[in-house]
């Protein structure tokens, strides 16, 4: 299917979305676990709990170094029709209950076999995978502005216990995005374990603080249904207490995993990576410059990509937030991440490796000049004079 | 005698903020005006742009289409 616009100076210009039906994979990947559990049980192979994570960890990465890189980006003619395409957007609201219906089937499989602690564990952190890609879908739907979409995000946040992403993320990350003032943009040389103690309370403090100020402004005080923080978090707390009230205490352990694995291992890797070492300058009125291109991370690898929605044109989402997935765009000479997410979520989880891997390029993106990197101060000095050495060429 | 500035643009996507039918959802009611918004207010649409950055526009119904 193609669209055919005339461009300003009456010329014909023609766009086909190459990976128009690949985007409807997006409705298969969160059912993995669950295709994981039939194959289980009809195999009696325990290792298929574990195929989720090596899909994301392991088959994604090598598929995105095998499929050529796309940087084809739609013509800006084509973009309004393309946005209004209502197709992509009905892919965007059918994730959502598919999201619930991998969780409760999980769980009635939980609950119901007496599945050995390591096929508990698999199975529990492949719901976190693809409870996190519930999050991406939360993220690319909360940041429209119909009441349906809207609503939608926070439904689909609640699955994994982060409704308050929905605020946190649009009204604090977008703001602060590539400043030492945010938890949600990784310092150079803070790994991902440190990163962590500060996105994952800072999240929730910051979310209910602008909730609150909002509120205060309405009259209201923050302990109100129309508090969005509390409404997500009311639907995941019923969710889980019928899920433990059906499948009984085996839910603890599964339902912590899950939601730490979709919130740490998912979300925060996802914050961890966009933006590592890049910083915005504070202007003389002692405001930050508006967020650049080169203030985020990117990628153009193709699967990765179609499973995440266009994430990873990330330098294109912090310029237009609004702009619907199908036509974010990819740029040129912008800083650019050696590998997908999938791929490079499991380095970050290898502080070493990580610093081996994206310290050279951060220097080598600021030319060397440490004023323009967001640095974890203990840090400095040391990286200072690891990088002096090495960026003389 | 100056012309009354009736609305206010996000020029980041567009979002327009008329005085005089305040913002309910931001707590900005009917007739709040700009001098009343708070100064680190962010675009509710996009959050990339934040109050001293949005645009003065004479005429609400002359705000430009959203852009994307």
């Amino acid at each position: 299917m193609s669209i055919q616009v005339l461009s300003a100076e009456g010329l014909k210009v023609t766009y086909t979305d190459r990976r128009r039906w690949l985007w409807s994979l997006s409705l298969v990947w969160p059912l993995m676990p669950v295709a994981a559990c039939w194959l289980a049980a009809s195999s009696g192979q325990a290792a298929w709990f574990w195929a989720t994570l090596a899909v994301w960890y392991l088959v994604v990465p090598v598929l995105d170094h095998l499929l050529p890189m796309d940087a084809s980006n739609p013509p800006p003619e084509v973009v309004p029709q393309l946005e209004e395409d209502r197709y992509y957007r009905v892919l965007t609201y059918l994730t959502v209950p598919i999201h619930y219906i991998t969780l409760c089937y999980t769980a009635f499989v939980v609950g119901t076999q007496h599945l050995p602690w390591h096929a508990l564990l698999g199975l529990a952190l492949s719901v976190g995978v693809v409870n996190g890609l519930a999050i991406n879908t939360g993220h690319e739907l909360g940041h429209k502005n119909t009441k349906l979409e809207r609503w939608l995000a926070k439904i689909v946040l609640a699955v994994v216990g982060y409704g308050h992403f929905f605020i946190e993320h649009n009204r604090g990350h977008h703001v602060d995005v590539a400043t030492p003032q945010d938890p949600a943009s990784a310092k150079m040389g803070q790994s991902i374990y440190g990163f962590a103690c500060s996105e994952i309370p800072g999240a929730i403090r910051r979310a209910w603080a602008s909730e609150k100020t909002r509120l205060a402004r309405r009259g209201q005080g923050p302990w109100t249904l129309a508090n969005e923080v509390l409404q997500p978090l009311l639907i995941t707390l019923v969710l889980y207490a019928g899920l433990l009230y059906t499948f009984g205490w085996i839910m603890v352990p599964f339902l912590f995993l899950q939601a730490f694995w979709g919130w740490f291992g998912i979300l925060t890797s996802a914050n961890y990576i966009e933006h590592y070492g890049l910083l915005r300058q504070k202007l003389e009125n002692g405001r930050y410059e508006r967020c650049q291109p080169h203030h985020s991370w990117n990628s153009n690898h193709v699967m990765s990509n179609v499973i995440l929605f266009n994430l990873q044109r990330h330098s294109d989402h912090h310029a237009y937030p609004m702009r619907r997935y199908q036509s974010l765009r990819s740029f040129q000479k912008l800083p650019e991440l050696p590998s997908g997410y999938p791929l490079m979520f499991g380095i970050a989880l290898i502080p070493p490796l990580w610093f081996a891997l994206m310290d050279p390029r951060v220097v080598a993106w600021a030319d060397g000049d440490f004023s323009k990197l967001n640095v974890l101060p203990t840090m400095r000095e040391r990286l200072v004079r690891r990088h002096a050495r090495g960026h003389t060429a | 005698m100056s012309t009354l500035v009736e609305a206010y643009r996000c020029p980041g996507c567009g979002y327009t903020y008329v005085p005089a039918q305040g913002a309910a959802h931001e707590g900005f009611a009917p007739g709040t005006p700009w001098s009343a918004i708070p100064e680190d207010w962010a675009c509710p649409d996009c959050a990339v742009r934040e109050k001293p950055d949005f645009i003065a526009i004479p005429d609400a119904n002359q705000a430009s289409p959203r852009a994307v």
